[in-house]
């Protein structure tokens, strides 16, 4: 499904700011495999989601959607087929415009010069009822109404509407509160498992980078130091994965941002 | 005084066009396209030019051509060759004087005055019925009308959506798999057609064009769209737009009670910098006013710095 061979990326290279932030990354996804990443702070865990995302182009290597080359190819390009989502709530949705919009927007659907038709509009109730928000009463209200949550259960909502091959998250629940965070959390769940999207997420929460999915990467220093899956995977518990991460790399996990248990413990 | 409203009326209308294109570059692309002046005076001359040679109907597309093409080299520029947008609207704006005289022909006037235009078309079309006075009202507002109702349509469509969204969140643009720089260059095509068909239709309306005629647009139609936005704040795009026209009339009405009053008609662009820039200050100024009262408040609790 996604293939990316040897990416490295650095930023403002031969100035002091030089940062190789992905090192010689080689990544391979199966349809359907939904992937967890850990990793301390500057680890490079946003960049290899801009890299697969198209938002710069990388220095070298390769990145390949269910065999096509799309290493060169500009992100709203990539976005046919790949969703994404970020930390931020604001960076999905436009806040300006009612949820019936953005969703319009979103659904790709119909040429340049279709209007939101009446089916469209019970498609969106359908599919926003399913949230439990009561969003589908508001379909006429500007996003920027919405809180943090609201806003980025419909930005998950938008992603998946177009089933994608690839769904991409970037800690999409770690600007929430613990609840809000949950329910979204379930959310993406039941839209990844009921349409079987290939989904790579990032997490800072170790319990959830361990139950979540099927497999799990750690990265550090722009390089991915532990991938795990399979049998290996579901006896593993959050102290094993420090001190595997310990054997490989030579140091403790910086975990300052990184919480060891669940939330609410 | 009924003259005099309706002279406003009518001149409101006319440049309600250039607030509508504003409309859609600098509230839906969050663009500030400086090249409005310019394109203005563009359409009003390649549209003098057309009715000259016998074609006052024709004028109107050849203006909006003329506009649209001003739109996509500004677009160009920006989008393609990686000019600030605000640098982009100068230089155009700079080119199309040269443009200008060059569509007249090398003069910097053209005089409409024995040539039909739009205006003694409709005067002639409306002579014995009750609308014979208002034929020109009759014509800006079916024109006018016109254009918000079709603006209002596009911005529904997929196509309008994304133009909305360019300005408010590119991200997500992006995100729908669409292009902001295709987005951009529809919006200011779109917008540069409507200034052109502005200034084409001002041209025909006082029987001539000249170079200077844009000069301060750009100033006076933000100052209408500010008004505007103020009448309709919330709401939809239909109501915003219409807010925009009923902005460009109010500006006119103040304008022209100001000239009563027995100000200069020389003015007009000072009060239209005025407007503008209180405006946009006042919101920012009554943000600022809490933070002024409690550091006055506090004077000398304002520790080192
Ligand atoms: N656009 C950029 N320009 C310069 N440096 C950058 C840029 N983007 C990221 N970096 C640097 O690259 C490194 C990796 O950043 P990245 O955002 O990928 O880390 P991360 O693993 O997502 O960290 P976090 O857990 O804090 O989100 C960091 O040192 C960062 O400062
Ligand atoms: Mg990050």
């Amino acid at each position: 499904m996604l293939n990316l061979t040897h990416i490295t990326k650095t930023f403002n290279p031969g100035t002091v700011n030089e940062k190789t932030a992905l090192r010689d990354i080689s990544l391979h996804l199966d349809r359907g495999d939904f992937v967890t990443v850990i990793g301390s702070n500057g680890a490079g865990k946003s960049t290899l989601m801009g890299a697969i995302a198209g938002d710069f182009l990388t220095d070298s290597g390769t990145v390949e959607l269910d065999g096509r080359d799309v290493t060169l190819a500009p992100s709203h390009l990539r976005a046919k087929r790949m969703g994404r989502l970020f930390q931020d709530p604001a960076r999905g949705t436009a806040p300006g415009m009612t949820i019936e919009e953005n969703l319009t927007l979103a659904g790709g659907k119909g040429g340049w010069f279709s209007r939101t038709s009446k089916t469209d509009r019970s498609r969106f109730r359908e599919i926003l009822s399913q949230l439990d928000m009561g969003l589908e009463d508001r379909l006429r209200q500007p996003v920027g109404l919405l809180s943090g949550g609201q806003r980025q259960a419909l930005a998950l909502l938008m992603a998946t509407m177009e089933t994608p091959d690839l769904l991409l998250l970037d800690e999409h629940t770690a600007a929430l509160d613990p609840q809000t965070a949950e329910k979204v959390l379930a959310v993406t769940r039941r839209v990844v498992e009921e349409n079987r999207i290939t989904t790579l997420m990032v997490t800072h929460n170790m319990t959830q980078a361990l139950t979540l999915g099927t497999r799990t990467l750690m990265m550090d220093s722009g390089s991915i130091v532990l991938d795990i899956g399979g049998e290996e995977r579901k006896t593993m518990t959050v102290e094993g994965l420090l001190a595997a991460f310990r054997a490989n790399v030579g140091r403790g996990l910086d975990t300052d941002r990184i919480l060891l248990r669940p939330e609410g413990e | 005084m009924l003259s005099l409203i309706q002279t406003a009326l009518e001149l409101g209308l006319i440049y309600a066009l250039t607030v509508l294109a504003l409309f859609l570059s600098y509230s839906m692309l969050d663009v500030c396209d400086l090249s409005t002046d310019g394109c203005f005076t563009l359409g009003a001359a390649a549209g003098a030019v057309v009715a000259l040679s016998g074609h006052p109907l024709l004028a109107l597309p050849a203006a909006m051509l003329a506009g649209m093409t001003s739109g996509l080299v500004t677009a160009l520029l920006q989008t393609r060759l990686g000019i600030d947008s605000l640098l982009a609207g100068i230089i155009v704006n700079t080119g199309l004087y040269s443009v200008n005289i060059a569509v007249m022909a090398g003069a910097s006037q053209v005089s409409l005055n024995r040539t039909d235009t739009l205006f003694t078309l409709a005067r002639d079309l409306l002579k014995s019925t009750p609308l014979a006075g208002g034929h020109k009202l009759v014509v800006l507002a079916v024109l006018t009308a016109l254009a918000v109702v079709l603006l209002t349509l596009f911005l529904n469509t997929r196509l309008g959506l994304a133009i909305r969204a360019t300005g408010d969140n590119r991200d997500m643009v992006r995100a729908s798999s669409i292009d902001p720089v295709f987005t951009v260059t529809v919006g200011l095509c779109l917008s540069g057609a409507l200034t052109g068909l502005s200034g084409c239709l001002l041209a025909q309306y006082q029987r001539s064009a000249e170079i200077n005629l844009g000069t301060g647009v750009l100033t006076v139609a933000l100052a209408s769209l500010l008004i505007g936005r103020v009448l309709a704040r919330r709401g939809g795009i239909l109501l915003r737009a219409a807010g925009a026209v009923a902005g460009a009339f109010l500006f006119r009405l103040i304008y022209a009670l100001a000239l009563q009053l027995d100000m200069p008609a020389y003015m007009l662009k000072l009060t239209s910098a005025v407007i503008v820039a209180l405006t946009i200050a006042v919101p920012y100024l009554k943000k600022q006013y809490p933070l002024l009262l409690r550091a006055n408040q506090g004077k000398g609790g304002k520790g080192t710095c």
